[in-house]
């Protein structure tokens, strides 16, 4: 479970760099996840444009990540592909994150 | 109006392990592929089985060691995709399907639900769903609103 990090204009940007969130991983992206944001203050933009599929587990852990972030801080998804997406509305999960097209339009949305 | 297209029923293994549901997943899909489904509803098949397949690792499987095979048939009409899912696991709690629960959103943060998204998913995408224990095994079939 590989996630990649970087920081723009306050925002930390987690990039998962997998096709797939399933029950097979999902164990390990909730771990890697805390890795990654563990300790720090910003909001977390979870950058999903590689994920081709993500199953109940993969929406748990994702869901897990955000609790983990505590309640100072705000975990905001971009690039949900159609199927990814298809399990945030069905769920109506989208409803609970911030939800961007792009993370061109959520570091928009953050700076205005 | 045309008959249904029946294909051949296929079996994809499951090793009881966590990795197991993926492979046996990308082989289902792969014995679809005839059925020449559009992205979407291709999308929505794949979603249906993992969950479908999940299940049946975690709780029909009495041991994690355990490799089982799990027969799939489907059938193609006007109505949809009628899939149904045969593994020799134990029987379903009182016999029949676990009925959708929708996750309640609508809450804190912290209180977020972080499972028992499955049967919900199952039944929001599947416009029928029957279970049955024929002689031994579990038979769960799935009408989707797919290749219509």
């Amino acid at each position: 479970m590989e996630l990649t990090s970087s920081k723009e204009h306050g925002l930390h940007i987690v990039t998962v760099q997998e096709h797939r969130i399933d029950a097979a991983v999902a164990l390990a992206f909730k771990d890697r996840m805390r890795d990654a944001t563990d300790g720090g203050d910003e909001t977390v933009l979870l950058d999903l444009n590689h994920v081709q599929f993500i199953d109940s587990s993969g929406l748990g852990a994702i869901v897990a990540a955000m609790k983990n972030l505590g309640p100072e801080r705000k975990l905001v998804l971009a690039g949900l592909t159609p199927t990814v997406d298809k399990v945030f509305r069905l769920t109506r999960m989208d409803s609970v994150f911030g939800v961007f097209p792009t993370v061109e339009a959520a570091l928009a949305d953050f700076q205005s | 109006m045309p008959d249904p297209v029946v294909l051949p029923p296929f079996s994809v293994s499951l090793a009881g392990a966590e990795d197991a549901v993926r492979a046996g997943l990308a082989q289902a899909m792969t014995c679809l592929r005839p059925l020449g489904l559009s992205v979407d509803d291709a999308g929505t098949v794949e979603l249906v089985l993992a969950e479908v397949l999940n299940n049946v690792v975690e709780h029909a499987l009495r041991s994690t060691e355990e490799l089982t095979n799990v027969e799939v048939r489907g059938a193609q009409s006007a109505k949809g995709l009628r899939l149904t899912v045969i593994d020799r696991g134990v029987p379903m709690p009182k016999g029949i399907a676990p009925a959708a629960k929708a996750p309640d959103v609508d809450v804190p943060i912290e209180d977020l639900p972080e499972g028992g998204f499955g049967w919900f998913m199952i039944h929001s995408l599947a416009t029928e769903v029957h279970y049955a224990r024929i002689g031994g095994t579990n038979h769960l079939t799935l009408l989707l609103p797919v290749g219509t």
